[in-house]
């Protein structure tokens, strides 16, 4: 066991990537020279080359773009997109071509590219620079998206993610960036696309991904000390969703609040609670409530307590539930 | 548009006017009346049997192309972009290529496919709706039609970045890349972006620009101020204006072009002058943007008629030769038209399977359920 940070966990895991893999490639804005803006390929460069870890030119369908090409040519790119909300230019190559290529060319082509996005808010940073754009990725049938919530699964889930053949939107909580954590280097532990269990409970359940995970397990001490029993999830891969352990969890406490940054509005939540209340109908005692952003533009800075779920709107809504 | 401050280069010294009835100058080996044009930068000479062959290529791809459109109208496809007017950009670029080399189409380079050995079926099956497109683009080198406008020139891009990557370039055998696209693509950002990283990684790319006049109904005005072929200047890319329409200047530029790439001498821009004498597609209709005359004036300069007459003109081919190829692409048709009329509808499982290379589980699921929803269906019974 070692103690590290989220960025360290991805670093070291980027690391083995590109040992392990030599056709992997690192590319992206400022990743080279610089080791990223928020340093998660630091170092990099120096101990893999300019020609593995790619100073790209700015433009993010650009790099999608020729990440693909490359991947036809039978490399592994590991794309990084500076903020989740410089993600856009490159949504036609992330929608219609890294994720329909595959299932166009009747699965003879392989498009093995993960695309790292640094998400969500709470670093008092400017506009576009604190978004949750994960929706419209799981809602794309060719991608898979996933989402670390602690350095353990920064390091692991990083290299399971370069190991596969499918593209896969890997998003990085960005205000967890520095919590650091315990990480066991030597066992992965967890498949990529399955969910944690990380609390056992018999009150209600709380589900929660990358930076929810910890105001859910916030939410659950403090729920404790009132004497309620939550149950905490993180989802880990909204893409495809691991649905049993969240059945299981649900029959078991027969309520649910799914947390997350991004608005509630055809959200990853509104996915869950519908599949929830289709498979476990009869388990639930009050509806499935959802704890997320306001259906608002993400506000400025100043704002954003009042914006992202907190331990005292996830404790709302679980006396909510219970009043059921 | 004087271009009277530019260097010495192999490319053309002016520009037509938007209006397609200027005698644009570009690199012209044939004029339309057949005759041979000398050029102080290119020349082409092939063996008697590759100068009939490009003949016989153009023949065969207009007529396999027309039956593209005949099978449309016959409900047999759902929709046809044809090709004619460009087959001689498309023939004197697809057969300047190397084995080795790799293409990353639009998607409407049959004559391109044609050029490459690689089995038609596979754009009548995309349109006849039974497949999307699918084959093995990397044993082929020839990717999958590109509908996305410009989508295609980031690939060819990436790609090309891995040949150099792969050290395939170098030499007089090294590998180069080629991306066809159209005028309209020209105003697309992956287009702008393809160009700016070809030139700083110094790609082993060449983009073919079949300019034909027309992104669907609207022409070069509302595309560019500053022709492509200038504009690559502007990305450090050379740029290089031929006269798409002959076939002997389009196969002279592009060789050039893919040999200076793959000795590592970096990218290149070919703007190929054509005209598109059908509509966009067959769902197209060109008579609400376009007159009769313009068409007259394109028809004077077809591609096949000034070959011909130039392959007649030298002793190259005889009327014999021309009965001969005519024949040929009448079987050709013949046996196109049973295999596509023989494509027959996927099973529903297909929509399913190679979404991923590792099917979840919800998918699975869902593909079980389309198997035993159309099991019923077939058997009448009820799957509940």
């Amino acid at each position: 066991m070692t103690t590290m940070s989220m960025i360290k966990g991805l670093n070291e895991g980027l690391r083995r990537v590109l040992e392990d893999q030599p056709k992997s490639l690192v590319m992206g804005e400022d990743v080279g020279r610089l080791g990223g803006v928020f340093r998660v390929t630091d170092g990099l460069q120096k101990d893999f080359g300019a020609d593995r870890i790619i100073d790209t030119p700015l433009a993010e369908s650009g790099i999608i773009g020729t990440a693909i090409g490359l991947a036809m040519r039978g490399y592994r790119p590991i794309c990084e997109i500076q903020f989740d909300g410089f993600v856009y230019p490159a949504f036609d190559q992330l929608v219609s071509q890294l994720a329909k290529i595959p299932n166009r060319s009747g699965g003879r082509v392989r498009l093995p590219v993960v695309v790292r996005i640094p998400y969500g808010g709470g670093i008092g940073a400017i506009e576009h620079h604190s978004e949750s754009p994960e929706a419209y990725f799981a809602h794309t049938a060719g991608l898979k998206v996933v989402t670390c919530s602690n350095p353990a699964d920064a390091y692991w889930m990083i290299q399971q993610a370069a190991a596969g053949d499918d593209p896969v939107v890997f998003f990085e909580p960005k205000r967890r960036y520095h919590a650091k954590g315990e990480v066991d280097t030597e066992n992965p532990g967890l498949g990529l696309y399955r969910a944690r269990t990380l609390r056992e409970g018999r009150t209600a359940t709380l589900i929660a991904y990358g930076p929810t995970v910890d105001v859910a397990e916030n939410a659950a001490k403090a729920a404790a000390e009132e004497g309620l029993d939550l149950e905490v999830v993180d989802l880990r891969s909204l893409s495809p969703i691991d649905w049993e352990p969240l059945f299981a969890s649900v029959r078991k406490t027969g309520r649910a609040v799914v947390v997350h940054e991004a608005p509630g509005n055809v959200g990853i939540g509104a996915e869950v609670a519908a599949r929830l209340t289709e498979e476990c109908f009869y388990s639930l005692e009050a509806p499935v409530l959802r704890v997320t952003g306001y259906d608002v533009p993400y506000p400025a800075s100043r704002l954003e307590d009042d914006y992202l779920p907190n331990l005292d709107r996830v404790l709302d809504a679980v006396d909510r539930s219970l009043e059921h | 548009m004087g271009d009277t401050q530019r260097p010495a280069k192999k490319a053309a010294k002016s520009r037509p006017k938007p209006a397609s009835t200027n005698e644009p100058q570009f690199v012209q080996l044939l004029s339309p009346e057949g005759g041979r044009v000398k050029h102080p930068d290119y020349d082409i000479d092939l063996t008697d049997e590759e100068y009939r062959g490009l003949y016989r290529d153009l023949v065969i791809t207009r007529e396999l192309d027309a039956q593209g459109t005949a099978l449309q109208r016959q409900g047999q496809l759902g929709l046809w972009p044809s090709l004619l007017g460009q087959e001689a950009a498309q023939i004197g670029s697809g057969r300047a290529l190397k084995p080795q080399d790799t293409v990353f189409p639009a998607y409407r380079e049959l004559g391109v496919q044609w050029c490459r050995g690689i089995d038609l079926i596979s754009a009548f099956a995309l349109f006849r709706g039974t497949d999307l497109g699918g084959r093995d683009t990397v044993a082929d080198r020839f990717n999958m039609y590109a509908i996305v406008i410009a989508s295609q020139t980031l690939h060819a891009a990436g790609y090309a970045m891995g040949v150099a990557m792969d050290g395939a370039v170098g030499t007089e055998d090294g590998e180069a890349v080629i991306v066809y696209h159209g005028d309209g693509a020209t105003s697309e950002g992956d287009f702008n972006e393809a160009l700016v990283w070809a030139g700083v990684f110094n790609s082993p790319l060449v983009f073919f620009c079949q300019n034909n006049q027309y992104a669907i109904s609207e022409t070069n005005a509302r595309q560019f101020r500053l022709p492509p072929y200038r504009r690559a200047e502007g990305f450090g890319v050379p740029g290089i204006f031929v006269d798409g329409n002959d076939v002997l200047a389009t196969y002279a530029v592009t060789r050039d072009a893919l040999d200076r790439a793959r000795r590592g001498e970096g990218p290149s821009l070919i703007e190929a002058y054509t005209y598109r004498m059908q509509p966009h597609t067959t769902s197209d209709d060109a008579t609400r943007y376009r007159d009769e005359a313009e068409l007259d004036f394109w028809r004077a300069k077809d591609p096949i008629v000034r070959y011909r007459k130039w392959l007649a003109a030298e002793g190259l081919a005889d009327e014999a030769y021309f009965a001969e190829i005519d024949t040929e692409a009448g079987e050709q048709v013949r046996a196109l038209r049973a295999r596509v009329m023989a494509l027959t509808d996927p099973e529903v499982t297909e929509m399913f399977d190679n979404v991923y290379a590792e099917m979840p589980a919800g998918i699975a699921a869902q593909r079980a359920e389309a198997v035993e929803l159309q099991a019923s269906l077939e058997d009448g019974s009820d799957p509940r």
